[in-house]
C-alpha cells in the first residue's frame, strides 16, 4: 500500500485514488498512453481489500457498457481509455447521458485522426465538450494540469456526476498520464452500502421491493412530447450546471494587457511563458480552465475588456478557441496557437506566438 | 355469481404470474415473446427471486420488455446487454441478472458481448429469442435466418455466397469453458412450454449458485417478418427451423 504523500505517474494516481475514493468498479481496455491505469488496479487487487470490481473488458465497447450497468444499479463505477478508444465508447457514453446515470469517464489523449500517435494530444476538445455521441447531451468535463489533480478530479467527477446524474470525463492528455510528480492521495474512504445506495440513488435498478415501483434505467421514449419533456429536462439540469460548477484558474491576470487560455498540460508550459514575457516586461497572464465545460464563459468575457488580446494555446489545430471567441464575442482579437500530432510546444514558441499573432500583428 | 365464487381457491388451475401487469403487449398474434415473457415470471416467482431480479432488455422487439414484467430493468445499447449483466452481477453478487435478447442482439451485434460473458462464466442468465429475422425493423435477414428464407433484405432467399451461412451460436457457446447449461427450447406446444420452463428455471438457479453463464434458446417464430399466420409460422417453424437448430441440451452441466 502507498504512502500518502509519493511520486507517480498521473495514471497511477488515477488508480490509487480510485480505490481511495470508495469506488466500486473499474472496467477498461488496454490502450496508451494509459494503460497503467488497469495495470496498477490489477496490482493493486482492490477487490480484496474495498471490494472494488476490477475487470478488464473484451473492448472499449463492453467497458463503457459494464459502466452503464453498474451505474445502472447506483455503483460508482468509471472507465478509462485513450483517444481511440474513447472514440469506441461514445456509443456508451450517449446512452448514460440519455439515462441519466452518474459514471466517471477518462480519456489520456494522444493524437490522432484515426489510430494518430500514442504521444500527446489535446485534439479531443471538441469530442468532449460538444457531443461525440449522438444527441443533445453535455459531460461535465474536468481537465487536470497536474498529477494532484489527476488524483483529486477522480473524487470531483464523481461528486459532480452524482450531485447531477450526468456522466463526467477527466480530459487528460499524455504529459499528465505519464509523468511523475509528488502527490498526496486522498485519504481512505469506505464504498457505500446497500443502505447509502438506495438512499442517493432511489432510481437504481437493484431488484425492485415490494413497497415501490419497478425501477426501469432507459434513455428511450417514443412518444415524441415525452422525448421533449426529457430533453427540457437534461437542458434545465445543464444549465444549471453551468451556473454552478465552473471551474478555473488564473496566473497573473490581474493586470495583463494579453491572456493566454490553455488547459492540462498545456497551460503548465504556458505558466513558464508568462513568468519569461514578464521577465521582458510584457504584461501577460494565463487563464487556465478546469472545467472545459462547463466553460468559463463569464470570466473570459470580463477579461475581454482589460486586454489587447488573447491567445488560446492548446496541442490541436484550434478547439477550444471557438469557445473562447464565443465568450468575448469579438470584443478583442482572439488567435489560437498550437502543435499537432503529438508535438508539444516550448515556452518560447508560446512566448514567440504571442507576439507574432497578438502583440506585434 | 362473482368470479370469486366460481374461481374457488381449491379450483385454481391455472392464473396469470403476478408479476405480470395489466399493460396490453405489443407483440403481434402468435408472437413467442409473449409465452417466454410468461415463463420468466414464473420462474422468478416460484424461485421467490422477485426482489432480487434485475432484467437487461435488448434492442429489437423485446425492447419493452420492461412495460410487462414488474422487475426492475436496465435498458441496453443494441447487443451489449451480456456486458451490462456481467458488470451488474460482478458489483451486485447477490442478485439474479438475465438478459432477454434477440438473434440479431445476441448473434450479430452484440456477438463479442455474448462470447465474452459466456467465457468469463459471468454467472447470469441469456434468455436467447431466435425467429431468424429483425421483427422491430420490419424483418430484414438475421444471422440466423436459414438459407433460401426470403427477407427484406434478402428478398430472393438467403443466398450463403453472398450472405454467408445461419449461425448456430447456440452451438458455438457450448463449447466454452464459462458455460454451464445451453439448451434449446421452443413454445410452440404446451409440452415444450412445459420443458422450457424447466430448463429456465435450471438456468436461473445455476445463476444464483454460482454455476457461470447458462445460455436459454428458445427456436421462435415471426409470423409478421415471416408473413404467415400464426398457425402456419408454428409448422414452417418445426419443418424448417428445427431440423437446422434442432431442439435439446447442448450443454448441461450437473
Amino acid at each position: 500500500m502507498t504512502t500518502d504523500i509519493t511520486l507517480m505517474k498521473g495514471n497511477e494516481a488515477i488508480a490509487h485514488a480510485a480505490i481511495r475514493y470508495g469506488v466500486d468498479g473499474y472496467f477498461g481496455y488496454p490502450i496508451t498512453p494509459q494503460s497503467e491505469i488497469l495495470e496498477t488496479l490489477m496490482a493493486q487487487m482492490p477487490w480484496q481489500t474495498t471490494g472494488m470490481v476490477v475487470l478488464q473488458a473484451e473492448s472499449e465497447l463492453a467497458a463503457i457498457n459494464m459502466v452503464y450497468g453498474g451505474a445502472a444499479t447506483g455503483k460508482k463505477v468509471m472507465t478509462s481509455s485513450s483517444s481511440p478508444g474513447v472514440s469506441l465508447k461514445q456509443e456508451g457514453i450517449s446512452y448514460l447521458a440519455g439515462a441519466e446515470l452518474p459514471c466517471l469517464i477518462i480519456n489520456v489523449m494522444r493524437g490522432g485522426p484515426g489510430l494518430g500517435t500514442i504521444q500527446p494530444s489535446q485534439a479531443d476538445y471538441f469530442q468532449t465538450v460538444k457531443g461525440g455521441g449522438h444527441g443533445d447531451y453535455r459531460l461535465i468535463a474536468l481537465a487536470p494540469a497536474s498529477v494532484q489533480e489527476m488524483a483529486d478530479f477522480v473524487g470531483l467527477g464523481f461528486d459532480l456526476a452524482f450531485k447531477y446524474q450526468n456522466p463526467a470525463i477527466i480530459l487528460a492528455d499524455g504529459i499528465v498520464g505519464q509523468m511523475m510528480e509528488k502527490v498526496t492521495l486522498p485519504p481512505f474512504q469506505p464504498r457505500r452500502s446497500e443502505e447509502e445506495i438506495i438512499a442517493q440513488c432511489p432510481w437504481a435498478a437493484r431488484g425492485r421491493q415490494a413497497n415501490r415501483q419497478p425501477n426501469v434505467v432507459t434513455s428511450l421514449e417514443l412518444d415524441p412530447a415525452k422525448m421533449e419533456e426529457n430533453n427540457l429536462r437534461f437542458q434545465a439540469k445543464y444549465r444549471q450546471i453551468e451556473e454552478n460548477e465552473v471551474r478555473y484558474e488564473e496566473f497573473l491576470c490581474a493586470d495583463a494587457e494579453y491572456l493566454l487560455i490553455a488547459f492540462g498540460s498545456s497551460a503548465r508550459i504556458c505558466q513558464k511563458a508568462v513568468e519569461n514575457a514578464r521577465e521582458e516586461g510584457i504584461k501577460v497572464g494565463l487563464l487556465r480552465p478546469i472545467t472545459l465545460w462547463p466553460f468559463p464563459t463569464k470570466i473570459l468575457s470580463a477579461y475581454a475588456y482589460q486586454v489587447k488580446g488573447m491567445l488560446s494555446v492548446e496541442l490541436n489545430a484550434g478547439q477550444m478557441i471557438e469557445d473562447v471567441r464565443l465568450a468575448v464575442n469579438g470584443k478583442v482579437k482572439v488567435e489560437h496557437f498550437g502543435r499537432l500530432g503529438g508535438i508539444v510546444f516550448t515556452p518560447d514558441e508560446v512566448l514567440t506566438a504571442l507576439k507574432d499573432k497578438l502583440i506585434h500583428a | 355469481m362473482e368470479l370469486n365464487e366460481i374461481i374457488k381457491p381449491e379450483n385454481l388451475v391455472y392464473e396469470r404470474p403476478k408479476l405480470m401487469n395489466d399493460n396490453p403487449m405489443h407483440y403481434c398474434p402468435g408472437c413467442s415473446h409473449g409465452v417466454i415473457h410468461k415463463l420468466i415470471a414464473e420462474v422468478i416467482a416460484d424461485l421467490g427471486l422477485e426482489e432480487k431480479t434485475i432484467g437487461i432488455s435488448p434492442v429489437g422487439c423485446a425492447v419493452f420488455a420492461y412495460n410487462y414484467l414488474d422487475i426492475d430493468w436496465v435498458e441496453a445499447a443494441h447487443g451489449r446487454a451480456p456486458a451490462i449483466a456481467s458488470a451488474i452481477k460482478r458489483l451486485n453478487p447477490d442478485k439474479m441478472v438475465f438478459t432477454y435478447q434477440g438473434d440479431g442482439d445476441l448473434a450479430a451485434i452484440g456477438t463479442a458481448e455474448t462470447i465474452h460473458a459466456a467465457n468469463r462464466g459471468e454467472n447470469i442468465v441469456i434468455i436467447f429469442v431466435n425467429n431468424a429475422i429483425y421483427g422491430m425493423t420490419g424483418g430484414q435477414m438475421a444471422p440466423t435466418t436459414l438459407e433460401g428464407m426470403p427477407t427484406a433484405t434478402c428478398p430472393y432467399g438467403r443466398n450463403v455466397a453472398l450472405n454467408g451461412y445461419p449461425l448456430k451460436i447456440s452451438d458455438l457457446l457450448a463449447q466454452l469453458e464459462g458455460t454451464c447449461l445451453v439448451t434449446r427450447q421452443s413454445v410452440q406446444t404446451p409440452a415444450a412450454v412445459r420443458k422450457a420452463k424447466r430448463m429456465l428455471t435450471k438456468a436461473f438457479q445455476n445463476a444464483m449458485a454460482g454455476k457461470g453463464t447458462s445460455i436459454v434458446e428458445f427456436v421462435s417464430t415471426c409470423s409478421s417478418g415471416w408473413k404467415m399466420s400464426p398457425e402456419k409460422a408454428n409448422k414452417w417453424m418445426e419443418e424448417n427451423m428445427f431440423p437446422f437448430y434442432p431442439l435439446g441440451d447442448l450443454k448441461n452441466k450437473e
